[in-house]
């Protein structure tokens, strides 16, 4: 039992805005906030509830800058190449994203693309346009709070980083079919997926909803 | 009451959540059904996504059509164990545990079970994160097709199971979301009260 873990509570022993619901089980919980570094578990199924960082909002605020700029970057540079007898070709992630162009395919493209591009790119804005205000201590944008619920709900659509394990399981398969190169693209993409790890990690949501809810009354 | 998705809680009766405007249920009755409903789509279209080719290669001297076990395989006989096992765990083993384990959260949750409930929300946690990774064979698929176009030379074209498989991972990670993870612990309270110190 770690020391940060919450309290019981019933519903009448404490106001109920400083009440909080575990998610996955129920449990209501008197919210105490752990020390900067720890995290509020749920005793009962032990789902983190709340984990707050230091100066979380600027580190966020640079890793979803440079997310977003590695995404943009990364579509406009091939990121394999390939070599057979002579022939060559080289692919970006649009092309990879747009391979499937043949009739019922194109569906397929459309959700490829999204999920390695659109998705991810969305959410880095959507993001932004919470945090910059919270952080720089601004009233929130107008709507904030509608955003920050879509980039949670999207969360499990970005794909960026299966796509880029995707690249190395692809080479691996044409070895022997064709000499074969990573581009820069691909190492922008492995870049991303370290970020994207970080960025998750850093961010309670639980601290974001509190502070858009202060800044709104 | 509390929001499953920001975690404020509200007075019994409340309709949706004023934090992030989110509906708010006690409990998803529908829930269930709606696992049910994904979780039947998504294994009708898993099976077509196993007898149909993902990959279509042809070459100067042979064409070739790989399901996704026989594209294993052909790797596994390069040498390359280590990418066959991620293709079989990606496509084999993680959608059919799914499957397994959705359908046993689901079951349990209304019949009950010997399984704590504790053990259930790891299982849940573990199928809600893994189930996304299925989508690295589709995603293979889009790269080989669009990087291999090398003429006569050899050239490679997505099969019509790419996209059913793809369709499967969808429908079974919206089963996963839609299954109410409350359902596990309700249970619970309804054998023995749920104790508060
Ligand atoms: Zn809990
Ligand atoms: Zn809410």
């Amino acid at each position: 039992m770690s020391p940060d873990q919450l309290e019981h509570t019933t519903p009448d022993a404490a106001a109920i805005k400083d009440l909080i619901g575990c998610p996955h089980c129920d449990a209501l919980y008197v919210v105490r906030l752990p020390e900067h570094g720890g995290r509020a578990v749920c005793t009962h199924c032990h789902t983190v509830l709340i984990a707050p960082r230091k100066k979380a909002g600027k580190k966020m605020i640079a890793l979803t800058l440079t997310v977003m700029i590695l995404v943009i970057a990364a579509m406009f540079f091939p990121f394999i190449d390939i070599n057979a007898s002579g022939f060559g070709n080289s692919t970006s992630i649009l092309d990879a994203a747009s391979s499937f162009r043949s009739g019922y395919m194109v569906f397929l493209s459309v959700l490829v693309a999204a999920a390695i591009l659109f998705v991810p790119l969305l959410r880095t804005i959507l993001t932004l346009y919470v945090l910059v205000p919270v952080v720089r201590d601004r009233p929130p944008l107008p709507h904030a709070r509608r955003a920050f619920r879509w980039s949670q709900e999207l969360k499990p659509w970005a794909m960026a980083e299966i796509f880029a394990i995707g690249c190395a399981v692809a080479l691996v398969k044409v070895q022997d079919l064709a000499h074969v190169g990573l581009g820069p693209a691909f190492w922008m993409f492995a870049a991303l997926v370290v970020l994207v790890l970080i960025n998750d990690n850093f961010l309670c949501t639980w601290s974001v909803w509190k502070s858009l809810e202060l800044e709104e009354d | 009451m509390a929001c499953r998705r920001c975690s404020r809680v509200w007075p019994m009766g409340q309709a949706r959540c004023d934090r992030c405007g989110s509906k708010l249920v006690s409990r998803d009755t529908r829930s269930l059904q709606k696992v049910w409903a994904w979780w039947i789509a998504g294994v009708i279209a898993y099976i077509p996504a196993n007898i149909y080719p993902m990959l279509v290669t042809n070459t100067l001297v042979y064409r070739s059509e790989n399901t996704i076990v026989g594209g294993a395989v052909e790797v596994a006989h390069h040498g390359a164990y280590g990418v066959a096992a991620i293709i079989l765990i990606a496509s084999v083993l993680i959608p059919v545990g799914k499957f397994l384990a959705i359908a046993f959260l689901a079951i349990t949750a209304q019949r009950g079970t010997s399984v704590t409930p504790r053990a259930r929300t790891h299982l849940f946690e573990i199928v809600e994160f893994i189930g996304r990774w299925s989508m690295i064979d589709v995603f293979v698929v889009a790269i080989l097709s669009s990087l291999v176009q090398l003429s006569v030379v050899a050239s490679i074209r997505p099969g019509p199971a790419a996209l059913t498989f793809a369709i499967s991972v969808i429908c079974t990670m919206l089963s996963a979301q839609s299954f109410d993870s409350r359902l596990i612990w309700d249970a619970v309270s309804r054998q023995q009260p749920r104790k508060t110190p």
